[in-house]
């Protein structure tokens, strides 16, 4: 619900050149498909002809689970958001934070290195994350074009990140 | 007992209060000092589940779940909640009170309500400084917590595009 909400408000933000656009939840996530629509509705007055589309994928960890299955469970969404990503071939992944995102952002990368296509990859770190990166965050800043941090401390301790403030 | 019922779901909407009855450990009697007239529980899957009540000029109001907490934070004067609810109690402008569950150590946003402590934008205790804290605190000494700058964000998005803005 926070990783939702939080891109939600970075979305707002967004000029309409940015469509058609592409969400990508995990299958067991029941409340982020309503806060997309309400957003879109309101773009749609804002803006016109803009598109999206929900696509669900899903999740490649739970809170807590073993390292061993997390692999499994990985591969798993790989499956899912490999195709999902050939297919669609966005110019730009935007994500913050939730597990989905680890295997688009892979995947994003996979089409690059096979010269398919190349893909820019902005992670935002959520505004919770004060002192310490998330997981995802860990992976990603290696992986990751563009990688903001929202709090002065986190951009000390991880140099390649760019900090503008609280964005959220 | 406390923090048992100070569960991941549990927020209070303090208005104002009254006398005897204890309300997870704290006695409903605080919030009467205080001037609060009304009590607004939100209990989730909280195990306690007190019966809403009047008595006098005090009304204890419980709910379980509802589609928005908006409203509820608009009436209120002050909120007591669980750290997750930081963002949206701040953005309303309301003087927010965070409960930390120290049983439950592994939890993320205790970082974010910590961080926003030491800014000054909201009071932090545990279930056992609860009381002593709605006593001492002073929620005149908050200060307001202005909302991201999503425009910087948008700004920076369209640079790395390459989207030209045409002045």
């Amino acid at each position: 619900g926070g990783h939702t909400t939080e891109i939600l408000r970075l979305m707002e933000s967004l000029s309409p050149c940015y469509n058609p656009r592409h969400y990508v939840i995990a299958e067991t996530d029941t409340m982020s498909k309503d806060k997309i629509c309400c957003l879109e509705v309101s773009r749609k007055y804002k803006y016109a002809e803009q598109e999206y589309t929900i696509h669900k994928i899903p999740r490649s960890r739970e809170v807590h689970q073993s390292w061993s299955s997390t692999l499994l469970t990985t591969l798993h969404s790989l499956l899912y958001s490999g195709p999902l990503v050939f297919t669609l071939k966005p110019d730009l992944i935007l994500c913050n934070g939730p597990g989905t995102c680890v295997p688009l952002c892979i995947s994003a990368l996979l089409l690059g290195v096979l010269g398919i296509k190349r893909i820019l990859i902005v992670y935002v770190e959520s505004i919770c994350r004060v002192e310490k990166l998330s997981l995802s965050g860990k992976i990603l800043y290696y992986l990751s074009d563009y990688f903001l941090v929202q709090w002065p401390n986190l951009k000390e301790k991880y140099p390649r990140s760019i900090y503008l403030g609280r964005v959220v | 007992m406390c923090h048992e019922s100070l569960q991941k779901d549990y927020m209070l909407l303090g208005v104002a209060a009254q006398p005897d009855t204890e309300c997870f450990g704290i006695p409903l009697q605080i919030f009467r000092e205080l001037g609060f007239e009304k009590l607004v529980l939100q209990i989730g899957r909280g195990l306690v589940r007190p019966e809403p009540c009047t008595f006098g000029d005090f009304t204890l109001e419980v709910f379980q779940y509802k589609d928005s907490i908006a409203e509820e934070i608009q009436r209120a004067d002050l909120v007591i909640s669980h750290a997750g609810s930081c963002l949206e109690t701040l953005g309303a402008g309301k003087p927010l009170l965070v409960v930390v569950n120290d049983q439950l150590m592994d939890n993320h946003q205790l970082e974010l309500a910590r961080q926003l402590h030491r800014d000054g934008h909201l009071y932090y205790c545990t279930c056992k400084t609860l009381a002593d804290t709605m006593k001492s605190m002073d929620l005149s000494a908050l200060k307001p917590f202005l909302p991201g700058k999503t425009e910087e964000f948008a700004i920076f998005m369209d640079r790395i595009v390459g989207l030209e803005k045409v002045d």
